[in-house]
């Protein structure tokens, strides 16, 4: 178990690598710089720009500079934002981004959760179609629609909470966390439901029944292990993909997280703050793919008895 | 060896008759033929739309704007006063193709990746799963301006883009499917009796393990075209007075107090397709499940 | 099961919190309105607040609030009125003008203001290793922009000097009618010598000087708070010159990006004010009674760029039957629901009393008659076209519009192209494009702003439009005009010579759109959109008045 974990960290350092080594390039191949803007810049002002940023240097030169930064933690100034490190934004951006992908991700597997295992118990009646059938809608709705909507009936139209923030006004964090979990809430019920049926109908199973154990413990002590196989293999991508995707949750509700900077860096061409932002969601990929692949793992009795012999 | 795993080697000689069996069973689910019927019919329609939609789709009547429904214009009308039932026509000839190719192509390359991943294991499985690791921490939004700048604009490069994405969790959920399937007796017997890796995979590890792919592949559809209004946003896929539905909902969404129709029609097509899917799929699943037929 | 004790104690945590937040919590204008606190919707996150490094909107009030120029304006006339300099002289030839700075005037820490803080200041925007992006303000001083571009390295020779402590003298190339209103562009203000040099060099773009612990400013406000994409709040300066005129107490900015939450926050009462308003709202709030929407004509101009330089849109013809062929009118009142002026020119209408030339108006027939002449009757060989835009609700909507009106009227097709905001700066600057969306937004009131941008190679032509009798026209006759008139029959002139060239199809002028809550005042509409919040005041009895709310 331990060296599988040691080797998957090992092999990160190589992904790791070429995740910054691409992206370093391919942020400067894109058309438009940093210092574009809507009214020309002079030709002068924009080399004096340059300079200060180190961006005359060739670029071998400056590739090598940036990991040389790297190698001692410093990410670089932020281009966008004079004044400001890529570290700092990162520091600011990230706690808020992971307290709401926490949050999206418990009501997540709450609902979805709660409702793939309920339909999966009676596939085919009414206790499968509907929470099945709410799953789909939520899957339909795009948060772009869902924030708007859940904002319009609960913050304007009922006025029971606010329509924007994180952390200034209390209940500010419901809706957000609420948009955001409601899409891999689907996902998770539908997943679920489908792997849990894959189990229930194994042998093993059908033995434990036929040997008349209680049918709870069937579920839970039999079948929820293997049967949310399919959610964990998709759960590492997820909250990886949660954190990245909050973007669109951040900007309807005015959230300062790192969802929002990410994206925004690419919009602005700000060099430093995509290469920063993108290698600390590289890691955070990396992590959370070995996670939940240890929980797969764990989960699958076949698999750990192979990482017991280790 | 347990009895399935002599039955499904005795399938494997005899070829067709899984899906053959799978369809008779197919057939037996009324949900999942609803889910066809109306698959199909949205098909038909947007095949024939050119020669059935009630008005042109491009012709403005900016003095009539934003109309709610009439006996002219079903569903109402846009801001630019043209009938939103031709655009929500011609808007499903992209999404329903963007939504199936998109998909077949991360289907293609998320399925065939990760069941080789997961079957050969070691050194490969990890260079293999390194990669889909380095292709999700990569900008996408910086790919996808670089793509549109180099190429310019065209509907194949759509599909790819998208299927270069969405095969990823595909891969993964693959992947951890054979990998547990590979553990079991019935793939080790055959083994045993000579099949070739390739037999193998097609023959017992794909079907095995449709249940999770069917489902995601259900659930991604809906979400190609959602990314496609996005990608359209970039300035990759389509181009007004040409529509779409996620572009027709996005639109929608911006004034859902003002005009609500046109959010709720785009949406209502939007959701009726993944329904049928997702009735289709799991009818499919069910109809494929080798042991659930045994029962 | 974890599931299920999750799912039930978010649904408590929930209800628990719904029930606080129901209970509770009174609005911000509510609170705002009783504390002179004014909460102000300000488009986005700014860049920084260095003012002589960051360069957009959002920064400009914000900035406005911490500094204060020489002069300032008067929110309701846009005259020039005193600011850090108590008042100015201008000589007869308008080329020498002395500020009298106002012996009160202080920064943030107390220090007194002195001229050398702008000798200092100037040389500090003009250096070229600052790379400023807004040192061409102070181009009009004499060798400024010499220095600004490297071509000498000593700064004495720059046309600034401090005669003494409150003394500054400033020498410029020719006479310029608005270099007073330059001084309350927040590019030649003053910022605090040691302060900038505690922190860096003083052409270092990126140290922590603008910091809340460092900050030291001399405007009426002083910052208090600055959380990253949350809010920056000022709060009254004690030692500010003029602190006994201003009323409120402290500002709160807001990075409201999203146009259509900014309109929520507003209908909530978390904002006073909002920096714009979404183009599907304004009629249901234009039918209010008591309406907080607030119009009114903007310094800037909607306009397309006509690559004069690429067939079809090299020749004339072309180019008028294109630009003829909008019905303007229906444009703006059914697309954008009568929210702009409809322009036929580049220059805003009445631009400090100036009026722009109206050449052409909507003509169908004239406009197919243009394009059969330059060799399309009726659409036929027509080898298309294609418009650029960069992505946004607003600009497709105009665009769609446009489409359709160029295919019915001349029946020819046009493409649409939207780019993604830094690949389309790039198709404009490298001129790769046919047709591409484009505004302009005024620095300061004069003609001269929108009609230098079509100088032979100007940076931002971008239509490759030259013309040797128009940059003449603009670069010599006009500075030498001795009136307002005079100078003002130039710019028509050549502003003639320029829509006879037709580089550009002039859409509409911009107007602004805030919504702004009736406690509001102080505020005024005007050209540039600019607030003095000096000026801001709060009703404190309004909710009372209103009992009914």
């Amino acid at each position: 178990m331990w060296r599988f974990i040691g080797v998957r960290l090992l092999q990160a350092i190589p992904v790791i690598l070429v995740v910054i080594t691409v992206t370093f390039f391919l942020v400067r191949i894109a058309p438009g710089g940093p210092f574009d803007s809507e009214k020309a810049v002079p030709r002068e002002v924009k080399a004096a720009l340059e300079a200060q940023y180190k961006l005359n240097l060739p670029l071998f030169q400056q590739y090598a500079a940036y990991l040389d930064d790297l190698a001692h933690g410093d990410l670089g100034p932020s281009f966008k934002y004079p004044g400001r490190s890529v570290n700092e934004l990162i520091a600011a951006g990230f706690p808020v981004t992971a307290e709401l992908g926490l949050y999206a991700l418990l009501v997540a597997l709450g609902i979805g959760g709660l409702a793939g295992v309920c339909a999966s118990l009676k596939p085919n009646t009414a206790q499968d179609y509907i929470p099945m059938s709410l799953a789909m809608i939520g899957i339909c709705m795009p948060s772009f629609l869902l924030g708007p909507l859940l904002v319009l009936l609960f913050g304007i139209y009922l006025d029971w909470l606010p329509v924007s923030g994180w952390g200034d006004i209390p209940g500010d964090k419901i809706l957000p966390s609420i948009t955001l979990g409601a899409g891999y809430a689907a996902y998770i019920a539908r997943l679920g439901r489908a792997g849990m049926l894959e189990v229930l109908s194994q042998d093993y199973i059908r033995t434990a029944r036929a040997k008349g154990l209680p049918r709870w413990q069937v579920v839970f002590k039999h079948s929820l292990r293997g049967g949310l196989i399919p959610v964990v293999a998709f759960l590492g991508p997820a909250f990886a993909g949660l954190l990245a995707g909050s973007f669109v949750v951040e900007t309807i509700f005015q959230i300062p997280g790192l969802g929002r900077f990410y994206v925004q860096a690419a919009f602005n061409r700000d060099y430093t703050m995509i290469l920063g932002t993108t290698v600390f969601l590289s890691v955070l990929i990396v992590l959370f793919n070995l996670l939940s692949d240890i929980l797969a793992a764990w989960m699958n009795p076949r698999l750990r008895a192979q990482f017991g012999g280790h | 060896m347990n009895a399935r795993a002599i039955d499904d080697i005795a399938r494997a000689e005899q070829g067709t008759s899984l899906w053959k069996d799978a369809w008779l069973r197919l057939r037996k689910n009324h949900l999942a033929v609803f889910g066809l019927v109306i698959l199909a019919l949205f098909v038909i329609i947007a095949l024939l739309t050119p020669w059935i939609a009630p008005y042109s789709y491009q012709a403005q009547d900016l003095e009539l704007g934003a109309s709610g429904p009439s006996a002219a214009h079903w569903l109402g009308t846009d801001i630019f006063g043209r009938d939103l039932m031709t655009q929500i026509m011609y808007g499903g000839r992209i999404s329903l193709a963007v939504g199936f190719v998109a998909t077949a192509v991360a289907l293609l390359i998320g399925v065939t990746w990760g069941a080789i991943a997961g079957y050969v294991g070691g050194r490969t499985d990890a260079v293999m799963m390194r990669l889909v690791d380095i292709l999700y921490a990569l900008p996408f939004m910086i790919f996808i301006v670089l793509l549109t700048v180099v190429f310019g604009r065209n509907m194949l490069l759509l599909f790819l883009a998208i299927g270069a994405v969405e095969w990823l969790t595909m891969a993964r959920i693959m992947r951890g499917q054979v990998q547990s399937l590979r553990q079991q007796e019935f793939v080790e017997a055959a083994i045993s009796l000579g099949l070739s890796p390739a037999t193998l995979i097609r023959r017992h590890l794909v079907p095995n393990a449709l249940g999770p792919i069917i489902v995601y592949t259900t659930l991604t559809i809906p979400n190609v075209m959602l990314l496609e209004a996005f990608l359209s946003f970039l300035g990759l896929g389509i181009q007004p007075p040409q529509t779409s539905w996620g572009l027709l909902i996005s639109y929608g969404a911006e004034t859902m107090e003002e005009y609500p129709w046109l959010l709720i029609f785009p949406g209502v097509a939007l959701t009726l397709t993944l329904f049928s899917l997702n009735f289709l799929g799991d009818g499919l699943r069910d109809a494929l499940d080798v042991r659930g037929a045994k029962d | 099961m974890i599931e299920a004790h999750t799912f039930r104690f978010l649904l408590t945590l929930a209800t628990v919190i719904l029930l606080a937040a129901c209970s509770g919590g009174e609005s911000n204008v509510a609170s705002g309105n009783r504390e002179g606190i004014l909460y102000f919707g300000n488009g986005s996150e700014p860049q920084g607040l260095d003012p002589h490094v960051v360069t957009g909107v959002p920064e400009h009030f914000i900035i406005g609030a911490l500094f204060e120029g020489l002069a300032t304006k008067n929110p309701y006339t846009l005259e020039p009125e005193p600011g850090v300099a108590q008042s100015w002289d201008i000589s007869e030839h308008g080329r020498v003008i002395t500020f009298h700075i106002n012996p009160r005037a202080r920064w943030s820490n107390g220090e007194s203001m002195t001229a050398a803080d702008y000798v200092w200041s100037w040389q500090r925007l003009l250096s070229p290793a600052l790379g400023s992006e807004y040192a061409y303000m102070l181009y009009p001083v004499k060798n400024a922009r010499d220095f600004n571009k490297g071509a000498i390295t000593d700064f004495a020779e720059v046309g600034v000097t401090a005669l003494d402590d409150l003394t500054l003298q400033v020498t410029l190339d020719e006479r310029t009618p608005y270099f007073i209103q330059l001084m309350d562009h927040y590019s030649t203000f003053a910022v605090h010598r040691p302060t900038i040099e505690k922190f860096g060099q003083m052409t270092d773009r990126y140290t922590p000087w603008t910091r809340v612990e460092n900050m030291v400013s001399n405007g009426a406000f002083r910052l208090r708070d600055w959380q990253l994409y949350r809010r920056i709040e000022v709060e009254k300066s004690d030692t500010y010159w003029d602190r006994d005129n201003v009323k409120l107490n402290g500002i709160v900015f807001y990075p409201t990006e999203n146009v259509v939450s900014e309109e929520r926050m507003f209908r909530v009462g978390q904002l006073h004010y909002t920096g714009s308003v979404p183009l599907g709202k304004i009629p249901v709030y234009q039918e209010m009674a008591d309406s907080p929407y607030r119009q009114a004509p903007y310094l800037g101009t909607y306009y397309y760029l006509l690559n004069t330089t690429r067939a079809p849109t090299d020749n004339l013809k072309v180019r008028q039957a294109l630009s003829m062929a909008v019905d303007r009118d229906s444009l703006n009142k059914n697309v954008l629901k009568g929210t702009n002026l409809v322009a036929y020119s580049i220059t805003p209408p009445d631009t400090l009393g100036y009026y722009p030339p109206k050449l052409f108006s909507h003509d169908v027939a004239g406009a197919r008659r243009l394009l059969a002449e330059a060799g399309y009757p009726d659409g036929r060989g027509w080898p298309g076209l294609e418009l650029t835009y960069n992505t946004s609700e607003d600009h497709r909507k105009i665009a769609v519009a446009l489409q359709q009106m160029w295919k019915d009227a001349l029946n020819i097709e046009v493409t649409l192209t939207n780019q993604e905001w830094k690949v389309y700066l790039d198709s404009i600057t490298q001129m790769d494009f046919q047709i591409a969306r484009r505004g302009w937004i005024g620095d300061y009131v004069d003609p001269n702003n929108f009609l230098d941008l079509f100088l032979s190679g100007g940076g931002n032509n971008n239509t490759g439009f030259a013309d040797p009798r128009y940059d003449d026209l603009i670069l010599r006759k006009a500075p030498q005009a001795s009136t307002r008139e005079a100078r003002y029959a130039v710019f028509h002139e050549a502003e003639t010579l320029l829509m006879e060239q037709m580089p550009i199809i002039p859409v509409f002028t911009y107007t602004s759109k805030h919504l702004i809550h009736p406690s509001v005042n102080g505020m005024p509409p005007n050209l540039m959109d600019w607030a003095n919040f000096k000026y801001v005041w709060l009703d404190q009895d309004w909710r009372a008045s209103e009992a009914g709310d």
